[in-house]
C-alpha cells in the first residue's frame, strides 16, 4: 500500500507525521519527495549507501546539419528553444526532457544530452528503507526527479512518501498513484484554505484521503466542520504541544520524544487500511 | 525599420504593456510612417516560456527594436543575441507617446548583467 502525506499548507507537520507512522510500523520504504527541501533525513538519520545522480535529456544542436526551418522551436511545448536566422538558442532551464524537437528534426541535427538536475540517495534507517530526492540548487523542475524517486518503489512494502506543500506539479506528481493520502492540517483560516485546495486536487486525481489535525486545539472548529460537510474522516488530532515542537527543532521524531504517540500511529494506519478496503 | 511594442489593445492609443511575453498585444510599428499591423499574443497563457516565444515571433518579424515595460532574462538573451534592441519605458505611457520618444531617441536601452 502506497500512503503519501501532503498539506496544502506548509509547516503543518507533514514530516512529524509520515517519519513518526514510518517508524511506529517498522518494517516500510519511505521516501521523501519534498526534493527541493527535503527533511526527513533529520528524523530517520538514514546511513545512506547509494548514491546517484539524475538528469534530464536537453538538446543539443549540431548546426552545421539545421537548416533553421524552426520545427523544433513549433514542437516545443515549453518554449525552450528560439531559431534566430542562423543560430539556434536552446533554454535548458525550460526543458522537461520530452525529446520532440530531436523527434522532428528533418535533418536529424538534435541528439539529447543529459543535463544533472539533482540526487537520489538511499539508505537504511533501522528497518526502514530510505529513499530521498535533493534537487540542484537553482533547479526550477522537480517532477523529472520525483518521478525518479518514485521508480524506487518497492510494490511488496507499505510505502510512506512525504510530499512538498502546495497543489502544484511536484506534490501532483508526488501523490499520483498512491491508494491513500493523508493530508495534515491545523485549525486555522489558513490550514482550512489550503486543506480545501489539497482535497480538490486529490479528487482530480482519485485518491482518497483523511485529514490528521495537528495543533488540534488551537484556533477554531471550522476544519472539523468542513471535513463532517464533505465526508473526509478526521484521522487522528494532535493538540498543541511545546515538548514536540521543542524535540521537533532537535531532529528527535514525535514517537521517540514521545513513545506513547506509537499506539496513535498504529491506529492511524488501521484507519487508513479500513478506509482503502 | 520595424519595432515591436508590448500593448494593452491592438492600436497606438493604447498603452505599452508592462509585460513583454504575456501582453495581449504585439504592435509592430514602421517607426517613420506609424503603419503598424497588430498581433493578438497567442503565448499569454502558456504555461512557461512565454518570453522566448515572443521573442521569436520578434525575430520572424525583423523588428530591430523592441518597447515594453519589462523583459525577462531568457527572453533578454534571446532578443540580444538575435540583435533586437530593447526598450523599457514606465508603466502607463501610450504606445504613440512611447514611439516618439523612441524616435526622439529619449529611451532608455536595456542592459542586463547576467551573474
Amino acid at each position: 500500500m502506497i500512503i503519501s502525506v501532503a498539506s496544502g499548507k506548509g509547516g503543518t507537520g507533514k514530516t512529524t507525521i509520515a517519519t513518526s507512522l514510518a517508524l511506529s510500523l517498522g518494517e516500510v520504504q519511505f521516501l521523501d519527495c519534498d526534493v527541493e527541501e527535503p527533511n526527513a533525513h533529520i528524523f530517520l538519520k538514514p546511513a545512506i549507501y547509494e548514491k546517484r545522480v539524475i538528469g534530464i535529456p536537453v538538446p543539443k544542436v549540431d548546426e552545421s546539419r539545421c537548416t533553421f526551418c524552426r520545427k523544433c522551436a513549433e514542437v516545443c511545448e515549453y518554449n525552450s528553444i528560439v531559431v534566430i536566422k542562423k543560430k539556434v538558442l536552446v533554454f535548458p532551464d525550460l526543458c522537461h526532457g520530452c525529446g520532440g524537437c530531436s523527434y522532428v528534426c528533418p535533418e536529424g541535427a538534435i541528439t539529447e544530452v543529459e543535463k544533472p538536475i539533482g540526487v537520489i540517495e538511499r539508505g537504511s534507517a533501522g528497518k526502514i528503507d530510505f529513499i530521498h530526492g535533493i534537487l540542484n540548487i537553482g533547479e526550477p523542475m522537480a517532477p523529472p526527479l520525483i518521478r525518479q524517486v518514485k521508480k524506487q518503489i518497492d510494490g511488496n512494502k507499505t510505502v510512506i512518501i512525504d510530499a512538498s506543500p502546495g497543489t502544484s506539479c511536484p506534490v501532483v506528481e508526488t501523490v499520483k498513484g498512491s491508494d491513500f493520502c493523508v493530508l495534515v492540517t491545523e485549525p486555522t483560516p489558513f490550514g482550512l484554505n489550503d486543506l480545501t485546495l489539497a482535497v480538490a486536487m486529490l479528487r482530480k486525481l482519485a485518491i482518497p484521503c483523511g485529514v490528521v489535525i495537528n495543533c488540534a486545539d488551537i484556533g477554531d472548529d471550522e476544519v472539523v466542520k468542513y471535513c463532517e460537510r464533505e465526508g473526509i474522516p478526521i484521522l487522528m488530532t494532535i493538540p498543541w504541544d511545546r515538548k514536540i515542537a521543542a524535540t521537533y527543532s532537535t531532529g528527535i521524531p514525535l514517537v521517540e520524544a514521545l513513545p506513547h504517540y506509537t499506539s496513535n500511529f498504529l491506529g492511524l494506519y488501521e484507519r487508513i487500511r479500513k478506509e482503502t478496503t | 525599420m520595424k519595432v515591436a511594442v508590448s500593448a494593452t489593445g491592438s492600436d497606438l492609443t493604447a498603452s505599452v504593456d508592462r509585460r513583454f511575453g504575456r501582453c495581449p498585444w504585439f504592435l509592430f510599428v514602421d517607426g517613420a510612417s506609424l503603419d503598424f499591423e497588430a498581433l493578438e499574443n497567442k503565448n499569454a497563457d502558456d504555461a512557461s516560456g512565454a518570453g522566448t516565444a515572443c521573442a521569436q515571433l520578434v525575430l520572424e518579424h525583423d523588428a530591430e527594436a523592441v518597447i515594453s515595460g519589462q523583459v525577462g532574462p531568457n527572453a533578454f538573451e534571446a532578443l540580444k543575441q538575435g540583435g533586437v534592441k530593447i526598450f523599457i519605458v514606465s508603466e502607463g505611457t501610450s504606445v504613440r507617446d512611447a514611439l516618439t520618444h523612441y524616435q526622439n531617441g529619449k529611451l532608455r536601452q536595456m542592459e542586463m548583467k547576467v551573474l
